[in-house]
């Protein structure tokens, strides 16, 4: 059965209509294999990333929220934004610094916003979602989430998206998807979007109540508790139920250069 | 040179400042008074400082930070000059930020401070309001207090890098209904331009038409609905913006 999805290539302008099978994908008529693209990131928007959105992570700091510096536990949703050098995509190289042994890789979906989103409520959250896709939200390892994790969250390259966005109507519940994460190969963990703090709907709901989402903004709906990690040399995997599979290779940064392009 | 973003005419023009008025590219002369401004620049990723002059670091009852404070900003906050500020009902403290606003010229990495102004194409101002009420202590400043739409007025005008003699030596004001409530120099700030842009650019790229909030001093007050808010930088210009309530958001 194929699968309408929408995907950016670096030799075409726009988001083009792909067609995607078991073991081929279908473009302009043709049959092709994935590695016969250059794949892009089919987000050009803001994209927003959601803190403490994910049950387990909330549980295991339940005891820490009423603690400087936090004092209180969190009440709206906390975003994070990660800006356009961070932008990157399917197959394409993610750089681990010097000084840093190795990254979180946190898998998590991507809402993609279909129209100018304030003030939505809950019950029509829907018709402000255009479709879904896979984001690899990598971050140096950081134990305080009291200030912006910039430096952490920011770095060039630290979040592919992709490989391309499925339309909603091909995505049944999205608010229980499962999201696998491999490396080499290998399931290192396993998320399900039923484990959300605030589901999808719920979420867009109080993100605009005093913000507004635009067309082709992203949505992050939380990282994981306790992410796996990757090393330099470790392929990651991310697959998400009815999306697909986003892959990445790390490598040491001094062979990478911004936005994950090879010099 | 000072430049702006319009609209007039039934569409967006680039214009600059000449003898008073605004000239469009197309050559059309054009009151101050008869266009809708917008941000002078189509931004890319919008960095802001938070306690970056000591004066105001001590206002808000903070030590001074060790590294920079850096925090994000999405385009939906941003308004141009003579714009309006929501206020929502019901909150105690919502104060303006006079804040120089630095525009990257060109790709920026791994930048040393010599080099830095390089990497600068000119400079903005922008009133960086902050609604205190909705402070929480995750990734503070949070977005909910920082990243609201219409938050953040910018402009009136783009000046070129090489207008502004000396970036780190400029008089800030603010005036709420005509009085002046804030005062400062750029030269106060703790982490000064060149310190910035090597900071950032040391572990992430800098594009072309990024901008940087630098931060501002002390003299933050709240502003309630019908305040008229004034932010200006000496050689830069002046931004005006109103404060209104949410019934005209109809919220």
């Amino acid at each position: 059965m194929l699968y309408h999805a929408k995907a950016r290539f670096s030799s075409t302008t726009g988001l083009e209509d792909i067609y995607i099978g078991p073991s081929h994908i279908e473009w302009k008529g043709e049959k092709l294999t994935e590695d016969a693209f250059t794949w892009q990131s089919p987000v050009l928007g803001t994209v927003y990333g959601t803190l403490l959105n994910f049950r387990e992570q909330v549980d295991a700091l339940k005891g820490e929220f009423k603690k400087p510096p936090y004092q209180n536990e969190p009440v709206r949703p906390i975003l994070y934004i990660k800006p356009r050098n961070t932008i990157n995509a399917h197959l394409k190289e993610v750089a681990i610094p010097k000084g840093v042994e190795e990254v979180e890789i946190n898998a998590t979906l991507g809402v993609v916003i279909g129209k100018t989103a304030t003030n939505v409520k809950e019950a029509d959250a829907f018709d402000y979602v255009d479709g879904y896709t896979i984001v690899n939200d990598v971050t140096v390892p950081h134990t305080s989430f009291y200030r912006p994790a910039i430096k952490q969250k920011a770095r060039d390259g630290y979040c592919p998206i992709g490989p391309w966005i499925v339309q909603k109507d091909n995505v049944p519940s999205p608010d229980n998807l499962m999201i696998w994460t491999f490396k080499n190969d290998e399931l290192i963990s396993v998320n399900s979007t039923k484990d959300l703090v605030r589901s999808i709907p719920r979420l867009i709901q109080d993100v605009t109540n005093y913000m507004t989402l635009a067309k082709g903004d992203l949505l992050l709906v939380g990282v994981p508790h306790n992410p796996p990690t990757a090393k330099a040399g470790d392929t990651i995997r991310i697959e998400i139920d009815h999306i697909g599979s986003l892959e990445n290779r790390f490598v040491l940064e001094n062979v990478q250069v911004a936005g994950g392009e090879k010099a | 040179m000072k430049h702006a973003r319009v609209a007039c005419h039934g569409a967006i023009h680039d214009a600059v400042e000449e003898n008073g008025v605004l000239k469009l590219a197309d050559g059309r002369l054009v009151n101050f008074d008869d266009v809708i401004w917008l941000p002078p620049i189509n931004p890319g990723t919008i960095f802001a400082l938070g306690l970056n002059y000591a004066d105001h670091a001590n206002e808000i009852s903070f030590n001074a930070p060790e590294e920079p404070l850096v925090f994000l900003k999405g385009p939906n906050t941003l308004i141009g000059h003579n714009g309006v500020t929501r206020r929502p009902a019901n909150v105690e403290m919502m104060h303006y930020e006079c804040e120089l606003v630095v525009v990257i010229g060109k790709k920026a990495r791994n930048v040393k401070r010599e080099d830095a102004y390089d990497y600068v194409s000119g400079y903005t101002i922008a009133n960086d309001y902050a609604i205190r009420d909705y402070l929480e202590n995750y990734y503070r400043p949070n977005l909910a207090v920082k990243n609201r739409d219409t938050l953040t007025p910018i402009g009136p005008w783009f000046v070129e890098k090489h207008d502004i003699k000396d970036p780190m030596n400029l008089k800030l004001y603010t005036y709420v209904n005509g009085e002046l409530k804030q005062e400062g120099s750029t030269k106060d700030m703790i982490f000064d331009i060149p310190f910035l842009i090597e900071y950032l650019s040391s572990f992430m790229t800098l594009n072309e038409n990024d901008l940087i909030l630098t931060g501002t001093p002390k003299g933050t007050v709240n502003v309630v609905e019908g305040d008229e808010v004034v932010v200006e930088i000496e050689g830069i210009g002046s931004l005006q913006n109103t404060i209104v309530g949410d019934k005209e958001f109809a919220r």
